[in-house]
């Protein structure tokens, strides 16, 4: 179970207002959280250290593959993105990295700013504790789910070398 | 079966896949620059693999941060250049050397028809204009590729786009791709992928098929991709004596939509602030003055795009109070545009012209914007903050209309202006 309060964001949210490119050079994750959001909303990275639950409308993510955005998410105190849709680049670095993510349909008129949400990884139904209802995100396939387990691609391969599964 | 499909069910070792099926496929050529290269070789080292799985199907480009502008910089290059030598990678391109990665990818002759590549770097899907499979991933992806040599995809649905008609005078490639976004939004091929044909693309050269392919993810697509035809084998046999297996779609392949579009009519096309699919006719975007002009990037800083830019340059100066930034693609077009006398010409009309890299276009090297300043720029995105303060606009259009406005010292429909 992954709890949070609710962040909203609307459609196309693009990694260049995520994690603008003059910060390209960090690779610090903790350093790359304090610019995360800057270009949308500069006091993002102070309002969210407790923990939040991102919740976002269609294309969450487009533009460049910079692992960089989904690392500053992460590392800023996002637990969980929902939304309508993602990039799929974006997509496969926040998994790979750790970073659940579920594609909801329709999320952004079942949520409100703020709301406490409960998400199951295992089935991906969403919990709205503030207005005591659910719904149900697209369920992740079982070899993710396994990467989301093992804490992101990285854990979940040296697991696989360890048992002599890769070379 | 289409050509997305077939070169997923070869590389995959099957006989047919289907859309919405996972594959684990194997990698022909994986690549990546100094931005995402460094990730990449972290994850590697924490996955705690000794070597990777072939070094002669890594290339290495530096092209985001060249030459080094910062301390910090020129340590992510170090961390490129010792693991390229610790893994005896040969495939590396220095400051000097290469250019933008997608450019020298397809001039050295790693992208080849039928092949699968992977590239850390969103406009890998740009090699898709030879006929291949080619998706961009994230660093830690690389690092999986770099240890295993394979890659889950899921098969995607596939969008046919057929265009025929011929173009007007300066309408280019790019206000077709630009064309196509505006109807189809930015994530209207969201996981799909995206197939371009048809007699227009037929006759189109190997650089105005690459800027198609490479501005595919802008409306979401996994892929672009453009059957192999005389055109594009003529190219890569120029560049490589490697073998490769073209693949073309069946004349009966499925497809999960089909758009038809006829360019005889089109308008050069512009891109407004803040985002890709906000496109409008060039001549209806009035009264915009221009602060900087930038010509260059993996979308459009080939030869073909500087000879077009020269046709408005030779004309005169830039507009007082406009500053114009000319990069070439690679070294080699860099190379070829001195011995044309393009580069002389650019210079003489008063453009900065710098060696090659990605220069402006992502914001994090040189020419970036100050607030409340605009520019109009070949490349690709121009999303808020991409390239500089988050309070500058960026119109993006063809190297053509990026040109004719750099004289004007606003957004001109390059038409307006006599050859």
């Amino acid at each position: 179970m992954i709890e949070g309060r609710a962040v909203m964001f609307g459609d196309n949210v693009n990694t260049d207002v995520i994690l603008p490119g003059e910060y390209l050079t960090l690779t610090d994750p903790v350093e790359l959280a304090k610019h995360v959001m800057e270009g949308l909303d500069p006091t993002f990275s102070g309002r969210v250290e407790s923990g939040v639950i991102i919740v976002a409308g269609r294309n969450f993510g487009c533009g460049s593959s910079r692992e960089h955005a989904p690392l500053a998410l992460k590392h800023a105190g996002v637990r969980c993105i929902l939304a309508d849709s993602f990039a799929r680049i974006f997509y496969r670095n926040a998994i790979n990295i750790g970073l659940p993510v579920f594609e909801c349909r329709g999320i952004l008129g079942e949520v409100e700013e703020g709301d406490e949400l409960d998400v199951d990884l295992e089935t991906g139904s969403v919990k709205n504790l503030s207005k005591n209802s659910v719904f149900h995100a697209f369920r992740l396939p079982k070899f993710i789910l396994e990467i989301l387990s093992d804490g992101g691609l990285i854990e979940h391969l040296r697991r696989r070398l360890k048992r002599g599964a890769t070379r | 079966m289409n050509v997305t499909e077939k070169i997923l069910a070869k590389a995959s070792g099957r006989k047919e896949v289907s859309p919405g099926e996972i594959v684990e496929a194997k990698v022909d050529v994986a690549m990546v620059n100094d931005v995402t290269g460094p990730l990449a070789v972290k994850a590697f080292q924490e996955i705690g693999a000794r070597n990777v799985w072939n070094e002669q199907r890594i290339v290495i480009v530096l092209d985001h941060q060249i030459p080094a502008e910062s301390v910090k910089s020129a340590q992510l290059h170090e961390i490129m250049r010792k693991f390229a030598k610790e893994q005896r990678i040969e495939n590396f391109y220095d400051v000097g050397h290469g250019g933008i990665c997608h450019q020298v990818m397809v001039e050295k002759g790693y992208v080849r028809p039928g092949n699968l590549i992977v590239g850390a770097d969103s406009h890998t899907c740009t090699y898709g204009a030879f006929g291949a499979f080619a998706a961009g991933i994230g660093s830690t992806e690389m690092a999986a590729v770099f240890t295993t040599g394979t890659l889950w995809f899921k098969v995607p649905n596939v969008m046919k786009i057929n265009v025929v008609g011929n173009f007007q005078k300066f309408v280019t490639p790019k206000d077709l791709i630009l064309n196509i976004i505006g109807q189809i939004k930015a994530d209207g091929a969201i996981y799909k992928g995206v197939e371009l044909s048809g007699s227009t693309i037929q006759n189109m050269s190997i650089d105005g098929r690459m800027t198609l392919c490479n501005m595919s993810v802008e409306m979401g697509a996994k892929n672009g991709i453009i059957e192999p035809d005389e055109t594009t084998l003529k190219y890569v046999k120029n560049r490589t004596s490697g073998a490769f297996t073209p693949l073309r779609s069946d004349p009966n392949a499925a497809y999960e939509k089909i758009l038809d579009l006829d360019v005889t009519e089109m308008e050069p096309q512009v891109s407004c602030p803040s985002s890709v699919d906000n496109v409008k006719r060039a001549s209806e975007v009035k009264n915009v003055k221009i602060d900087q002009a930038f010509l260059g990037s993996c979308t459009n800083g080939r030869l073909e795009d500087l000879r077009l830019a020269a046709r408005f340059l030779k004309r005169g100066r830039i507009k007082h109070g406009v500053r114009m930034i000319v990069i070439p693609a690679s070294q080699e077009v860099y190379s070829q545009a001195l011995r044309e006398g393009l580069i002389e010409l650019f210079v003489e009309a008063g453009a900065y012209v710098s060696s090659s890299s990605c220069g402006p276009c992502f914001g994090g090297h040189i020419g970036v914007l100050a607030p409340g300043e605009v520019c109009v720029s070949s490349s690709n995105r121009n999303f808020i903050g991409r390239m500089g303060s988050s309070n500058a606009h960026v119109y993006l259009a063809s190297p053509a209309t990026v040109a004719a406005s750099a004289l004007t010292g606003k957004i001109t429909d390059p038409r307006l202006l006599e050859d």
